[in-house]
């Protein structure tokens, strides 16, 4: 599984889904909440790593 | 003296649960009849230790010398019994020279912690206050 992306989807999934379950009851709740972090992971990687961008290793 | 008894065995009983639910993860929800939650907890952070050992991750050894190894261990023996079933299997050594190697230690610290977090929400729902 070499695809840096798909382990960092994995990551996320898995993370916003345990979290979502633990914190809300309700079935939306957790799915909104879920959906939310998921995203909010998604988009700050995306984000950071763009920020990144210019910076020589 | 009967409220003590009463007291003792909700303790022992509260511990027990605490052991299940870090043993398996999600049992102590299943036990309290949190069917739902259970069976996801149950999928999901054994599949998250296994993707860490699928992509080469490192079960860490209990190095108190190092301390940054010896809280990665801890972090590893937070997912239970799979933690040792994984080292009995010979998985979890680890290779450093796979670009994913980090990632794996990633997913099979954070699993370990998650089902951490699980335990003190089973603990919640068991003395009310969830």
């Amino acid at each position: 599984m070499p695809s840096h992306l798909l382990l960092l989807v994995l990551f996320a999934f898995f993370v916003s889904l345990v979290f979502a379950v633990i914190a809300k009851d309700d079935g939306w709740e957790q799915f909104r909440f879920g959906g939310m972090m998921f995203g909010g992971f998604l988009a700050s990687a995306v984000a950071i790593g763009w920020l990144m961008y210019p910076f020589p290793l | 003296m009967c409220a003590s008894a009463a007291k003792q065995t909700r303790s022992g009983r509260l511990v027990l649960l605490c052991l299940a639910s870090w043993a398996l993860p999600g049992a102590g929800h299943l036990w309290l009849g949190r069917r739902s939650k259970g069976l996801i907890f149950l999928a999901a952070l054994p599949l998250m230790f296994a993707t860490g050992l699928a992509v080469h991750g490192r079960l860490f050894p209990f190095d108190l010398s190092e301390p940054l190894v010896g809280m990665a261990a801890a972090a590893d023996l937070g997912i239970g019994l799979t933690y040792f079933l994984a080292g009995a299997l010979g998985y979890g050594i680890g290779d450093v020279r796979v670009a994913t190697y980090e990632y794996g230690n990633a997913f099979l610290i954070v699993a370990g912690l998650l089902n951490l977090l699980v335990i003190v929400d089973v603990y919640d729902v068991a003395m009310g206050r969830k």
